[in-house]
């Protein structure tokens, strides 16, 4: 069971976000997007949960290619996504927010009540289940639109900058949260960060983009230790210094 | 004669709401202004009564025993609100709102024009439930019985819509469709079956909204669907757009309005009660532009 990027280009226009891009989300594990603003991130997850076609390359699910498939299809054959901007359905209260996703996946009501409560038990936030989404402190939306994007048991999930505006403190517990994710549900995760420290801490994997291209993929120490990384972080002179 | 006055209210307040409600469940989830909203009333009216040119209408749905036309007819309402949804409104899914809007414009001009050829300009005497208008004593006050069936059948629309979208699946696809229409998509919520959920819903609403001004006027009138269509609009607009329990509330406080103005206003000013209404919803739209009960989705975040 593996999500994959193979050989994928887009263009918008005559500008090129992403050129050949190739990457792979095992299951069980967290694979890291990094890459300085602009360097395709977004776009990468845009095609992996069929936002964005691929003007070039493929999408493979399990070695199926998947490009074609429409977002609510990709979500129903287990790609979930959170998205930057949240997006909760802000007059219902937690609960339906999980529980209509469950519905949308084919689940009837009573089912997916228990099933979006169970969830919200997982995560420690039953507490949280009557609130309307709208009133939410940031760092709980954030958790909710995960639980919302765990609905339906997906086999991957993929984060977009989910610790973004978070303190050290947050993005702590929040790397706790995606670990857990991963290692006790076996969902293969793919994070994209600006918070390269979160990255590294929390991913085996972690996948380097900059200007469309894939410049770097390995381990942490892979990672730390790249030339090209370093450039595309602090430009050429710099890495020249370090 | 207060206690006149509430039952007064509460019906014609109902009505609206009930009008309103059509026109707020389809603009929540398509961002569409129905205008067509008061032909598919006037359609439902013209539907009880024969073709003919006579100035008394003759029965024909009409005819039919209670217990059977009122599911006959809600039933007519639904299927004609369904048909124009997969005629004209499903192959301008995509199209820009506006496109949308004058559609239903359009719609609502052929249905007038299609019930001007089958059944005359003439507005026609139509006797439903004559036996309704018998006054019943309740305190002080003189309540012909159709104001109170119509008081309880609105209640008993409004509780059974409020469990069914609290309540059903459909009804929870349907809130979370009109909070965020292309994230309810994206989650599977199934568009089509929320968006026909909602026409049928609006259309049999119409036709409670038909049988109750029959009803009450005893006239089936081509002129009679814009008149509410207007009302009902307003009260969405004043409702919040997109607010269910906002139109339904701005529909009851418009005709609580009407009916005070009826009884407050003087003699000579009574028939100008309309203008008077108008200014008012004027002065409440100047101080909350965005309605009433703006739902909570409207508000752009920072």
């Amino acid at each position: 069971m593996v999500l994959a990027l193979e050989q994928v280009g887009v263009a918008f226009g005559g500008f090129r976000a992403l050129t050949e891009v190739s990457l792979a989300i095992p299951p069980g594990q967290v694979t890291g997007l990094i890459g300085p603003n602009g360097a395709g991130k977004t776009t990468c997850v845009n095609t992996l949960s069929g936002f964005q076609r691929p003007g070039s390359g493929r999408v493979l699910l399990d070695g199926a290619d998947i490009s074609a498939l429409p977002a609510h299809r990709m979500r129903r054959a287990g790609i979930a996504r959170t998205f930057q901007a949240g997006r909760l359905f802000g007059g219902l209260d937690v609960l339906d927010n999980l529980a209509c996703t469950g519905v949308g996946l084919g689940q009837r009501r009573a089912e997916a009540e228990h099933a979006a409560q169970d969830l919200l038990d997982w995560m420690g936030i039953a507490a949280l289940a009557s609130r309307p989404a709208a009133g939410l402190p940031y760092t709980d939306e954030r958790r909710v639109a995960i639980a919302r994007a765990l609905m339906g048991a997906p086999r991957f999930l993929l984060l977009d900058e989910p610790a973004a505006g978070m303190s050290e403190h947050e993005a702590a517990d929040l790397a706790a949260l995606i670990r857990r994710i991963a290692g006790e549900r076996g969902i293969g995760c793919l994070l994209i960060e600006h918070n390269v420290g979160l990255v590294l801490s929390v991913c085996a994997q972690v996948v380097v983009l900059d200007g469309g291209r894939v410049i770097e993929t390995g381990d942490r120490a892979a990672i730390l230790a790249s030339r090209p990384v370093r450039e595309a972080y602090f430009g050429a002179d710099q890495a020249e210094a370090a | 004669m207060s206690l006149q006055l509430l039952f007064d209210a509460l019906s014609l307040g109902g009505i609206y709401a009930i009008a309103a409600l059509g026109i707020a469940l389809i603009f929540g989830v398509m961002q569409l202004v129905n205008f067509a909203h008061g032909q598919f009333i006037a359609c439902a009216v013209f539907a009880l009564i024969l073709p003919s040119s006579q100035a008394v209408a003759e029965l024909g749905l009409g005819r039919l025993p209670t217990p059977l036309l009122i599911p006959v007819i809600l039933g007519f309402g639904a299927a004609l609100a369904l048909l124009a949804e997969a005629a004209v409104f499903r192959p301008l899914r995509n199209a820009a709102p506006v496109a949308l809007m004058v559609a239903s414009f359009a719609l609502g001009v052929a249905l007038q024009n299609l019930l001007l050829v089958i059944y005359g300009s003439r507005p026609k005497a139509v006797s439903l439930w004559a036996g309704l208008g018998h006054p019943v004593q309740i305190g002080g006050a003189q309540v012909p019985l159709l104001q109170l069936l119509v008081i309880g059948a609105v209640a008993l629309i409004l509780a059974g819509l409020a469990l069914m979208l609290k309540h059903s699946r459909i009804g929870l696809e349907m809130r979370a469709a009109a909070q965020d229409f292309g994230m309810a998509r994206l989650l599977g919520v199934r568009a089509n079956r929320v968006i026909s959920g909602a026409f049928a819903l609006s259309g049999a609403l119409a036709a409670v909204v038909a049988l109750v001004m029959v009803a009450q006027t005893g006239v089936a009138d081509v002129r009679m669907g814009g008149q509410i269509m207007l009302i009902a609009f307003i009260a969405t607009v004043l409702g919040g757009m997109g607010s269910l329990a906002g139109a339904v509330a701005a529909g009851f406080a418009i005709g609580a309005a009407s009916a005070l103005l009826q009884m407050a206003l003087p003699a000579e000013a009574r028939p100008f009660r309309d203008a008077f209404l108008y200014g008012l919803v004027i002065l409440v739209l100047l101080f909350r532009p965005q309605g009433l009960f703006a739902p909570a989705g409207a508000k752009p975040r920072v």
